[in-house]
């Protein structure tokens, strides 16, 4: 982080273990070059991802959320997907009224063998937030200062 | 009133057959109306109905799941039921519905904006199209549609969507304004920002007591509440905005595609935090997406607890 301070900002990558982390991971191998600032969990299916770890990471200041799973149809446990797919696009519509601008979270597909397409989704997405610029979350939610500040992670956090 | 009277007989026939019966008796102000478990002919003789009949009685049903009770309702909580019989929190076997024709109730928030204190109002009635409050004032007439909750405007349902009873001659369907659409428009013309910062302030009002999840019929987890759990810790102990926020970002998340949009939540509110806008911005999704109406159809499927191959209005190939 300090080489690239003010340059980077943060975004949460939520990726199926099997789709799209190896997507992510053909991307590297293969050395196709990418933007960092994407920090990558992975999780076992799109279908764990609770869109509340979406809502937790954007109010805990994250710049952008991107979740990744495996093309409807591929996945690895059949129908993982399709409830991902319909809880995403929900969350989607929700975002916005808390005040999140509506680029800041996108859902999409990426296989294990689409190394190139991985490196387009994480070098659009980076793009794309960065217009946005930092998340207005972190100053807006900031902890109050005072009492709290005192306390454990969120004073903590870089 | 003769219908009341009507229901009440209703009821007291079928009262051996039941746990008891919920409904309404007069609360502790004249504005307001209490939960009112009926199980003798005495306590039937306490039921009322009318513009303060606000509770949802629809709220207790889970907890008698196994029993066979009654339940009187409104239009609105008749569709709390339907949500609870379609996700089989309740038996629709097991429930005896009485209703009758609901032609709106009081929000005393919106009573308190117009002459204060609650605490001394010593009488309320409505009269047609005015509500009257009786305050050491003197009397003050409020028009009735600036004093009745914001849903009973447009109400599509005055008549219960499911009953057994229903005493009383159906009501047409709500012509008012959509104060729903009014809030969310003005919700749209603000930016991102401003509208983070407007949740900030109104939400630093409050005090976590969760009254808004214990209101609301379609909150059954009780005691498992993930708000509440320490591992994993969704919410911290922290009293700022952001915890507050991500509580109502749970209860809102949890209620897509199954809130009736009964507006219990933000009644029971003790600080007035208009939450009730989340889930109303829930169901317009559920609706644009999924074409999909909460507690109408007892028959179906609920939108998240199902897919479909190919859905018909996403477009997640468009990112
Ligand atoms: S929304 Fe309809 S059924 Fe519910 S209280 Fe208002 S008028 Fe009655
Ligand atoms: S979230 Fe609020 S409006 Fe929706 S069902 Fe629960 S109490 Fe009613
Ligand atoms: S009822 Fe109001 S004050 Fe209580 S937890 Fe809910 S939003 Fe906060």
């Amino acid at each position: 982080m300090p080489v690239l301070a003010g340059r980077e900002l943060r975004i949460v990558g939520f990726l199926c273990n099997w789709c799209s982390y190896g997507g992510a991971d053909t991307a590297g191998v293969g050395r196709f070059t990418q933007p960092t600032d994407l920090r990558i969990i992975r999780v076992p299916c799109s279908g764990r991802i609770d869109p509340l770890f979406v809502v937790k990471a954007l109010l805990g200041g994250a710049d952008g959320v991107l979740v990744s799973g495996c093309h409807p149809r591929d996945c690895h446990y059949a129908s993982g997907n399709f409830y991902a797919r319909r809880r995403l696009e929900v969350l989607k519509g929700m975002l916005p009224v808390l005040g999140f601008e509506p680029g800041r979270f996108e859902y999409t597909w990426v296989s294990a063998s689409e190394g190139q397409r991985w490196q387009q989704v994480v070098t659009r997405f980076t793009e794309q937030i960065h217009a946005l610029g930092p998340s207005p979350a972190r100053d807006i939610l900031a902890p109050r200062r005072g009492l709290a500040s005192g306390k454990g992670g969120d004073s903590a956090r870089a | 009133m003769q219908e009341l009277d009507a229901l009440k007989q209703r009821i007291v026939e079928a009262l051996p057959g039941l746990d008891c019966v919920i409904g309404w008796e007069p609360g502790p102000s004249p504005l307001t109306a209490a939960p009112l478990f009926m199980r003798t002919p005495a306590d039937v003789d306490r039921l009322v109905w009318g513009p303060f009949n606000a509770p949802n009685t629809a709220v207790y049903l889970p907890a008698f799941k196994g029993r066979k009770v009654g339940v009187v309702v409104k239009g609105c909580d008749s569709r709390s039921v339907v949500e609870l019989i379609q996700e089989k929190l309740v038996r629709r076997e097991e429930l005896v519905v009485f209703a009758m024709p609901c032609r709106g109730v009081a929000d005393a928030s919106k009573v308190a904006g117009r002459v204060g204190d609650l605490g001394q109002v010593s009488a309320a009635a409505r009269d047609g199209a005015t509500l009257q409050v009786t305050t050491p004032e003197g009397m003050a007439a409020m028009p009735w549609d600036e004093a009745c909750a914001d849903k009973c405007l447009n109400c599509q349902y005055p008549n219960a969507l499911v009953s057994d009873h229903f005493l009383g001659d159906p009501l047409a369907p709500a012509q008012g304004r959509d104060a729903a659409a009014d809030e969310m428009g003005r919700f749209e013309a603000m930016a991102p920002a401003e509208r983070m910062a407007w949740w900030a302030q109104a939400m630093d009002r409050c005090i976590r007591c969760y009254a808004c999840r214990n209101a609301c019929p379609m909150c059954v987890c009780r005691d498992h509440c993930i708000a509440q759990t320490r591992d994993p810790h969704w919410v911290s102990q922290e009293d700022g905005v952001r915890e507050k926020l991500m509580f109502q970002a749970i209860h809102a998340l949890h209620l897509a595609g199954r809130c009736t949009e009964c507006g219990e939540c933000q009644r029971a509110c003790p600080v007035d935090i208009p939450i009730l806008a989340l889930r109303r911005k829930l169901n317009r999704v559920v609706k644009d997406v999924f074409d999909y109406q909460a507690g109408v159809d007892p028959q179906a499927v609920p939108p998240l607890f199902t897919f479909q191959v190919e859905e018909a209005k996403i477009n997640e190939r468009g990112w």
